[in-house]
């Protein structure tokens, strides 16, 4: 191990120190977060919407909750099919061992809670009572990465780094209410365990202008490019995509691949994209800059002996503050402003 | 819920059942040398009375979907429950010389997806009875009246994961859930009270919502009528057995063993161990 200097591990910066872009103090958003609403179609609970859409054809489907069903959309679905719904209450660990169960007889459950939550605290449970038997267990999780501005116990910023790790586990992080509804279905068709981050009440439709079908395993190239190349995952897509249009106004050709399976990865497709020469490539993700999409997608391509200029926009390894979510956006870089800032950097090297 | 007790054509007696589990088990421990012989025989009896009085299946098609369930959260028991499977008929008796080989159907520590009639991977303890709440809910939705039995251990006891099962189990009524808790008193490093006290055991279940009975585990006859209650009882109160078991019982000079979680058993003791089982076989 090398020498690490005295107080390399410096404590979080007081929450009084000066934010890097001055101004208004916004009120934190709690779990309620939304994400850009703002002048965006948004659609109501996409995942719950789903959900009852399956239920209303297969009898298989049931829905588990722990004492989150209104955070996580659940609600929706226990108020439509009660008598298939199953409070589990505040036992996380209880949750996916009674999911696994109901797996066993013959049912397909989604079970819901926070992503921290089945991260963290439930991993042994959906390790080895569902994902080593294969079972069709959906998982779908609230307050994935930085989505809440309720500090680190709510806070899943390496959810995919714990998850990717699990053997059988299909992972999906979705970009917006569109491509929820569409991976419900797929996830509901598909056999074996999955985990799909959740992004929960009014969330934006982005994806619709594109014409966008979701499918399982498969990388999109929303928008083509000479100049960057963007490979993003959930509502990161959603920035790059922004971010794409910004740099356009400054002369700047990006390119845009959407990348909602995390595991399997895309990778012939990640591979071939990234093998066009001359591209700078960015991969952008909402989540934790160690073991999440852009290490993933980096060390994809030094195994195919892919060669290009490559960045990461990611969150810090850090426990994150409490605040307002676009602050925190903003600070921690997930911002368009600092997407589009750092992309013309990087071109200047 | 109450069920005939099934005949299986066969008038061999529950204490010659009993004996025979321990043979087995005492055959696959000498394969390996050493293992959780202490636990197989404590819990012979009750494996006895579970497959040969209490559960409904059948041995030529493990997964009826009419059978009980049969959950070992306590994946470190699978000698145990090969044993009673070979008796029962499930698994071949010339597999025994594989237990714990490469390539054995049998491994060291229970995993559904190699043994037929393993309904689930044990092994990380306090998740089998979380599992069994769910296949109970299942049970109840397809309107199959089947029970699910998990025989946990006390050490189990300590994860708090037990406890939110326990909860759930009575708010959601599972009265086709039948908890057996080996309680030998012995976990990895020494007795298990002395490691996280959980007595009163019977009034802690009560207090969850169960019906609670406390039986010598070791009484064939007593465990009878306990398994009875357990699957006769009438109402919504999910049922639990604690079974108060002798470890290494039936072999006296490993009964008198201190540590007894995991043994070492010399080469010689092996034959004596057995020796002494066939001087005393029941009728």
């Amino acid at each position: 191990m090398t020498d690490i200097p005295f107080g390399a591990h410096s404590r979080r910066k007081s929450k009084y120190a000066a934010r890097s872009v001055p101004g208004e103090k916004l009120a934190t958003s709690a779990m309620i977060a939304s994400l850009d609403a703002e002048g965006r179609a948004t659609i109501a609970a996409p995942f719950g919407q789903a959900l009852c859409e399956l239920a209303a054809t297969r009898d298989d489907i049931v829905g588990l909750s722990a004492d989150l069903s209104k955070y996580t959309d659940m609600h929706v679905f226990a108020e439509r099919y009660p008598d298939r719904f199953y409070q589990m209450g505040m036992a996380e660990q209880l949750l996916f061992s009674a999911a696994a169960g109901l797996a066993r007889e013959g049912f397909t459950p989604f079970a819901t809670t926070y992503a921290v939550f089945a991260s963290r605290r439930a991993y042994d449970f959906i390790c080895m009572a569902i994902a080593e038997e294969n079972l069709p267990v959906k998982i779908a999780c609230a307050l994935p990465g930085l989505t809440t501005g309720y500090g680190p116990s709510h806070q899943a910023t390496e959810d995919l780094a714990i998850f990717r790790g699990m053997p059988n586990l299909t992972i999906v992080d979705p970009c917006d209410a569109v491509e929820t509804m569409q991976a419900t279905h797929a996830l509901a068709a598909t056999p074996g365990p999955t985990y799909m981050r959740l992004l929960r009440g009014n969330v934006p439709d982005v994806l619709g202008e594109y014409g966008y079908q979701f499918e399982l395993g498969r990388a999109k190239t929303l928008r083509d490019g000479n100049d960057v190349l963007f490979i993003s995952s959930g509502f990161m897509t959603m920035r790059t995509l922004d971010a794409a249009k910004a740099l356009e106004a400054d002369g700047v050709d990006c390119a845009v691949l959407h990348v909602p399976t995390i595991k399997p990865l895309d990778e012939a497709t990640i591979r071939l994209e990234a093998a066009k020469t001359g591209r700078l490539i960015v991969t952008a993700e909402n989540h934790s800059i160690i073991g999440g999409l852009g290490e993933a997608v980096g060390a994809s391509l030094m195994r195919a002996g892919v060669q290009a200029r490559f960045r990461q926009i990611a969150l810090p390894d850090e426990f994150l503050d409490a605040g307002a979510l676009p602050t925190l956006h903003d600070q921690y870089g997930l911002s368009v402003p600092r997407i589009t800032t750092r992309v013309k950097e990087w071109l200047d090297e | 819920m109450s069920k005939p007790i099934p005949q299986r054509g066969s008038n061999v007696s529950l204490p010659r059942r009993a004996w025979a589990i321990r043979r087995h088990a005492l055959r696959m421990g000498e394969v390996q040398g050493q293992g959780y012989i202490g636990q197989a025989l404590g819990v012979a009896d009750v494996l006895a009375v579970a497959c040969f009085h209490a559960t409904h299946y059948r041995p030529e098609d493990p997964g009826w979907e009419g059978r009980d369930r049969f959950y070992l959260s306590i994946g470190h028991y699978a000698i145990a429950l090969y044993a009673a499977m070979i008796e029962a008929g499930i698994l071949p008796e010339d597999e025994i010389e594989t237990y714990g080989m490469d390539d054995s159907r049998m491994p060291m520590s229970g995993m559904a997806s190699y043994t037929p009639g393993m309904e689930i991977t044990g092994g990380s303890l306090g998740q089998g009875l979380g599992i069994a709440v769910g296949a109970a809910m299942g049970l109840k939705r397809k309107g199959n009246p089947a029970f699910v039995y998990n025989l946990m251990s006390d050490g189990e006891l300590g994860e708090g994961s037990t406890w939110e099962a326990a909860m759930s189990a009575a708010q959601h009524k599972l009265n086709n859930l039948i908890c057996l808790v080996d309680f030998n008193n012995q976990q990895a490093d020494g007795p298990s009270r002395a490691a996280l006290a959980t007595t009163p055991e019977a009034p802690k279940w009560q207090a969850f919502g169960w019906h609670a009975q406390e039986v010598d585990g070791n009484d064939l006859p007593a465990l009878v009528r306990a398994f009875d209650n357990a699957r006769n009882h009438p109402g919504d109160a999910p049922r639990v057995i604690i079974c108060n078991t002798q470890m290494c019982k039936g072999v006296p000079f490993l009964e008198a063993r201190d540590k007894t979680h995991f043994i070492r058993v010399d080469a010689d003791e092996w034959a004596k161990a057995l020796a002494h089982l066939d001087s005393v076989i029941p009728a």
